[in-house]
């Protein structure tokens, strides 16, 4: 089964769990699948048309899924995607 | 004509000269070299001490804040004795002291379209050590249309990010971040805080890459992203592309000059925010005190997490975890009167966001968190 590694940010939503297996045989279904077991997950992932959101950058193993296929890109049974955050630091 | 080193010199940066790859001609160079350092904070405190010390001729820093005590957990280059103390004059203090031989530039004042370039256009490179996106997205814009390198670190709770980012040579932060995340949605390290040692790790790392490109050895971090986890010890590097659609460093740039990067962020870059949506939906504590004093039904919902209750708590207060938050909506009554709190108002600005746009009307904001209830109705428990 692939994984997706959430980055810290999202942890939260994930009950502090950074490794997620799901189910799907491309990012598309594999994204769905994560929002499907972590419903607080989805308004940070997808915008209200159900788009993924622009900021949001996967990588399958080390490269961008953008430079891939997209979402239409196809997963292996060990596949990692790695969901990379924008993150600015400290600002109060 | 790279400068010459005196005795004094020679002796001091012995050990570099011993290294082939930097030897007495290397040192030269970074004697004729500058930095621009954006901020004086966790990333900028070893960025500014490590290039002072390595013998980077000339470094500027800007930054507008002063030294505050919750900034020593991580901020090193400040110390007890420039508490209250100009961010920059504090630092400059400290690099002088580890090293008299360089220069230190400072701008105390925020690095804003108005004055970016004209601080930027006499340095070498720039190492980005900002804590907004408004200001991130800045750095980059300078470096690009200015063709320097930006030496970005990222850092959140127990993970960093670092790349260099030149878009002469590979990618920049926009071909990664096209668009920034919209305001409320990636939580602020003040809100979750983060490892004091990480930015001392992410930055350690961002001096090095600026003194590999001073000196045109090793292979800079260009077009390669690192992600650090402190927790995993983990490190991982992944392929970053120029974007051919870049909007600033693709070939049909939209952006050819600098813009007002507030408002592409939606956020304020410079002013410190205190979380207040103003209008109707604050409360002040001492009004909620006065209002919980006389008696009035009002449900007081904690937002932070449950380790923060060992800090701080207001009697009565029921947590409910921001994260948790949309996933208790059911259990909430919307005839009833509610005030939702945090720390220090962020996060629970964003708990309010999320109830009003659920419909709940009678519902408030402590301004300023549990951390101003605690200053001006129950000083007998701590701030932080």
């Amino acid at each position: 089964m692939p994984t997706i590694k959430l980055p810290a940010p999202l942890r939260s939503y994930t009950g502090g769990q950074t490794l997620i297996p799901v189910q799907g045989t491309t990012v598309a279904e594999a994204m769905l699948d994560l929002t499907r077991q972590y419903p607080t997950l989805k308004p940070h992932l997808y915008t209200g048309e159900g788009q993924l959101r622009s900021f949001v950058n996967l990588f399958l193993n080390d490269e961008d899924v953008r430079r891939l296929q997209g979402i239409d890109t196809l997963l292996q049974e060990n596949d990692r995607l790695l969901l990379i955050p924008s993150i600015a630091g400290g600002r109060e | 004509m790279l400068p010459e080193l005196s005795h004094e010199e020679i002796l001091r940066y012995s050990r570099h000269l011993l290294i082939p790859e930097v030897g007495l001609e290397g040192q030269r160079k970074l004697k004729a070299s500058s930095v621009l350092v954006i901020g004086t904070g966790g990333l900028g405190s070893p960025v500014a001490l490590y290039l002072a010390a390595a013998g980077v001729g000339r470094i500027g820093l800007v930054d507008y804040d002063v030294v505050e005590y919750s900034n020593l957990q991580r901020q090193v280059i400040h110390g007890t004795s420039t508490l209250g103390v100009l961010k920059v004059e504090s630092a400059r203090k400290r690099m002088l002291d580890l090293n008299p031989g360089i220069q230190v530039q400072v701008f105390n004042e925020p690095f804003t379209s108005q004055n970016a370039m004209r601080i930027a256009k006499d340095y070498d490179l720039l190492v980005d050590g900002s804590d907004n996106f408004p200001t991130r997205y800045l750095s980059n814009d300078v470096c690009v249309l200015l063709g320097k390198p930006n030496v970005y670190g990222s850092i959140f709770r127990f993970e960093g990010q670092l790349s260099v980012f030149d878009a002469r040579r590979g990618p920049c932060y926009r071909c990664l971040f096209p668009e920034p995340p919209p305001p409320g949605s990636v939580p602020t390290c003040a809100e979750g805080g983060v490892l004091g040692v990480l930015p001392g790790i992410i930055g350690t790392m961002q001096a090095n890459e600026a003194i590999k490109l001073l000196l045109g050895i090793g292979e800079p971090l260009i077009g390669r992203l690192m992600l650090y986890d402190a927790l995993e010890m983990s490190v991982e590097f992944v392929k970053l592309r120029k974007n051919p659609h870049c909007k600033i460093c693709g070939p049909n740039p939209e952006i050819t000059e600098l813009i007002d990067y507030e408002a592409f962020c939606g956020v304020p870059g410079n002013d410190h925010v205190d979380g207040s949506q103003g209008g109707g939906w604050d409360i002040t504590a001492g009004e909620l005190a006065d209002r919980l004093a006389k008696g009035e039904k009002i449900r007081l919902i904690d937002v932070r997490e449950p380790h923060e209750l060992e800090i701080s708590r207001i009697s009565g207060a029921d947590l409910i975890p921001l994260g948790q938050l949309a996933g208790h909506l059911s259990e909430l009554d919307s005839a009833e009167e509610m005030v939702v709190f945090c720390q220090a108002g962020m996060r629970s600005k964003r708990a309010l966001d999320l109830l009003v746009s659920a419909g709940f009307r009678k519902v408030k904001n402590l301004k300023g968190g549990i951390n101003a209830w605690v200053k001006e109705v129950d000083p007998s428990q701590p701030v932080y």
